[in-house]
């Protein structure tokens, strides 16, 4: 059967397949015609109702980009009010929970499995939120900033003295909050560097570390009654009133390198943690305590 | 009308010089009913398998008293799937996997032995299809009644007709969705909850969506369904071989096809004619409207239909049986060069090797369904910190551990940390017996996530290094235990 072409020499309607005996489309391509397999009409219609469809779409939701804003929707729906919604289910959800956080005590939270169970769920997030960036994610800390997992505590480990910390921070500027610092005894001229040097290998002494041979301990020790001991004690022990470390225990928070107590006694200490009270509700406050107090070494 | 014959009309058209539609416009089918031994089968997987979908439900099976006491429950607010004495858990949805693997198999192991032997009698599209023609077919009568009826005008006793058979179409197709939701929920309670207006609103819904669908699929959509919508005959198409048993159309001893008048003239002047009497009841039995004897094709379901046609056309004839019938595609060619047949082979490498999958997949699954232990423990040591260094020098590391009790009653275990010299075990709020045992009692049927300390004391701490922990959870009235290594890292 001869092909009836175009001038370019294509094949331009639809003639019998001789192998198949099917219609073709009258497409070619290279010389590879389509047969047709044509659709059922629903399958149109259904194209159609969806065109129509897109169209009711477009009036009724965020459809359309203008130069400095975009089609509304006659809906009034948004990404970011649907959110807002699931949020406040959400609030309404946790309600009756919340409520009975806000009117428990830290201890009855504690004892009450269910409430202990949503009070570190709880804390935990808030922890992420908050904390983490100076405290690592689970509490385990850094130079300088508190490991909350361990025994040791600088201002007091119980229920209500964490919750004091968070509430009220340390060295942030609330009259509440905790105002001890190590002062600079060297660089305000009240010790002079080789007393500073005999402390400090009269402190590590305490905790039973090796010190630089030959060291005056009989001097440190000298040298710590008369400046050190009113905050940390005359045994080194410490005083949680003042946030003054316990000097004898394993646990160091700037760490227990004779130039790093060196370098505290020359400029002194002071680390600063927000107080939380206006930034934190005080349900979260509370799950926070709950959740720091049971990291594992709360008194 | 068949996909074939729209094309072969096509053709027909552009031979003719005329215009060729850009789409197939539907034609309704009136299948017509039919007897025979096909047909027997058809019956009886639908009354069994509507049976099986319809009650299965109101089954129960004694898991204990607390349990579910429903045979087949998904029960999606607790996570738990029960199947008889299977009880599936969220973290086991492998065995889902595992059966989706198995119906796969199953599909193609069906179709290298007989084709589309699920198209022609299990899918629920031609069951229900099935059904819904007979209820049409009780209202309004066979095939002829059907299509002389859709030309005439209305009257009242046709309204009447039409309504009841709508009526009765919505009935089935609301009792399918209504059976559908019974698997989610306590079958007898959520009916009279259902009943009294009581029910969930997503019950509803999901019972309205089905009834929609069954209703549309069945009533209108057919074989449309199974032509255009169906991904498995293409897919079908790719796997068939020219072993598998398929129904055909034996062309070697129809052909030349004619009337009972024509062959005995043809017989008679010595042609050969054929034993196909020309009567097109294959054709008008069948429920796609193809005509078999164009050979395979994508929209026949091989039901089988045609083959209880032909048959009791040829004994009404007086001639043998089996015109249409089961073949493979080999034996269609070689009849056609007059060659013997030769004899089914069912067992082939194939067949073999998607049986032995089959066996495989069932039986690992089977395997570690039998194995699956009572008492599960997984242990996550903390990220941050890795270890805590305590005042008296002693080393903690902290894990979180998931607990898991599948039994139906609370029970209570123990949980102990073993490798380490020295080592205790502690957690908040959490006792611990003489042994430093934690005694930690776990819900029926739950997960318990429990965070565990472990603390090495300072004499037998060896800095630098990370040892093996081995944290075991016993359940002591069995005997039962899990252990997971982990470990334990010091400064």
């Amino acid at each position: 059967m001869t092909l009836e072409t175009d001038k370019s020499g294509h094949v331009d309607h639809a003639h019998v397949d001789s192998h198949t005996g099917m219609a073709t489309t009258g497409h070619e391509w290279d010389g590879i015609r389509e047969l047709n397999t044509p659709l059922p009409r629903w399958w149109l219609t259904i194209l159609y109702m969806t065109i129509v469809w897109a169209f009711f779409y477009c009036i009724a939701y965020p459809a359309i980009p203008l130069f400095q804003t975009f089609t509304k929707g006659v809906l009034g729906w948004s990404a970011r009010g649907s959110v807002n919604e699931e949020v406040a289910e959400l609030r309404a959800q946790r309600g009756p929970m919340v409520a009975a956080l806000s009117n428990a005590s830290l201890k009855g939270i504690e004892q009450t499995p269910q409430l202990r169970n949503f009070a570190i769920a709880q804390g935990k997030a808030a922890f992420g939120d908050n904390c983490a960036p100076c405290h690592g994610a689970g509490g385990g800390g850094s130079k300088g900033f508190a490991n909350l997992n361990d025994d040791d505590w600088l201002w007091g480990g119980t229920l209500e003295q964490i919750s004091a910390t968070l509430t009220h921070g340390i060295r942030a500027g609330d009259d509440l909050g905790h105002l001890g610092a190590m002062p600079a005894f060297g660089r305000d001229g009240i010790l002079k560097a080789n007393e500073i040097s005999v402390v400090a290998d009269y402190v590590r002494s305490l905790s039973g570390l090796p010190v630089t041979t030959g060291a005056d301990l009989k001097t440190g020790a000298k040298v710590f009654a008369e400046n050190c001991a009113v905050c940390h004690a005359d045994n080194g022990k410490g005083n949680m009133e003042l946030g003054a470390p316990n000097l004898t225990d394993a646990i160091w928070l700037y760490g227990p390198e004779k130039a790093t107590i060196v370098e505290g006694l020359t400029n002194g200490r002071g680390g600063v943690m927000p107080a939380w009270a206006g930034r934190l509700d005080a349900t979260t406050i509370k799950a926070l305590t709950v959740y720091v107090h049971t990291l594992g070494g709360g008194k | 009308m068949s996909v074939k014959q729209q094309q072969l009309d096509d053709a027909a058209l552009v031979e003719s010089g005329a215009e060729v539609p850009l789409y197939a416009a539907s034609k309704t089918i009136y299948p017509q009913s039919v007897e025979g031994r096909f047909r027997n089968i058809k019956w009886t997987i639908l009354f069994v398998t509507l049976g099986i979908y319809y009650f299965l439900p109101f089954v129960r099976w004694d898991r204990g008293l607390e349990a579910p006491s429903q045979a087949v429950l998904v029960d999606l607010a607790n996570r738990r799937f029960y199947f008889f004495f299977i009880e599936i858990w969220p973290q086991e949805f492998y065995y889902v996997m595992g059966l989706l693997i198995l119906a796969a198999f199953s599909l193609f192991l069906m179709n290298a032995v007989a084709g589309r032997i699920w198209c022609g009698y299990l899918c629920p599209q031609t069951v229900w299809t099935d059904l819904f023609l007979t209820v049409e077919r009780w209202v309004e009568g066979d095939r002829r009644e059907r299509m002389l009826k859709a030309t005439q005008p209305l009257s009242l006793e046709r309204v009447t007709e039409i309504t009841l058979k709508h009526f009765t179409w919505l009935m089935i197709a609301w009792w399918t969705g209504g059976a559908w939701v019974l698997y989610f929920a306590d079958a007898p309670t959520l009916v009279v909850q259902l009943v009294t207006f009581h029910g969930e609103p997503v019950a509803y819904v999901w019972i309205a969506i089905l009834t929609f669908t069954t209703y549309f699929l069945a009533g209108f959509m057919r074989e449309q369904v199974c032509t255009y919508m169906c991904p498995w005959p293409r897919i079908q198409a790719a796997l068939i071989d020219e072993w598998a048993l398929n129904v055909t159309y034996r062309y070697d001893r129809g052909e030349p096809r004619g009337s009972l008048k024509k062959s005995e003239a043809l017989k008679h002047s010595g042609a050969k004619a054929g034993d196909c009497v020309d009567c097109n009841q294959c054709v008008n039995v069948c429920p796609t409207g193809v005509d078999i004897r164009d050979g395979l094709q994508i929209d026949c379901i091989q039901c089988g239909l045609c083959i209880d046609a032909c048959d009791n056309i040829m004994t009404r004839v007086g001639r043998p049986t089996g015109l249409i019938g089961y073949d493979t595609e080999i034996n269609v060619e070689r009849r056609e060069k007059g060659l013997a047949a030769l004899p089914v082979r069912i067992i082939r490498p194939r067949t073999i090797l998607y049986a032995v999958l089959i066996a495989i997949v069932g039986g690992i699954m089977l395997y570690t369904l039998n194995t699956r232990n009572a008492v599960e423990m997984s242990a996550l040591h903390d990220r941050n910190p890795l270890y805590v260094t305590l005042s008296d020098g002693s080393i903690r590391n902290g894990y979180t551990l998931r607990l898991i009790n599948k039994q139906t009653v609370e029970r209570t275990f123990l949980v102990s940390a073993e490798g380490l010299t020295g080592a205790k075990i502690e957690s908040t709020a959490i006792a611990s017996d003489s042994a430093n045992r934690l005694v930690v009692p776990v819900g029926r049927d739950q997960t318990l996530e429990l965070r565990v300390l472990v603390t090495v004391p300072a004499q037998h701490v060896h800095e630098g290094r990370s040892e093996r922990v081995t944290i075991r959870v016993l359940e002591p009235i069995s005997g039962a235990f899990a252990t997971v290594d982990d470990h334990f890292f010091m400064p």
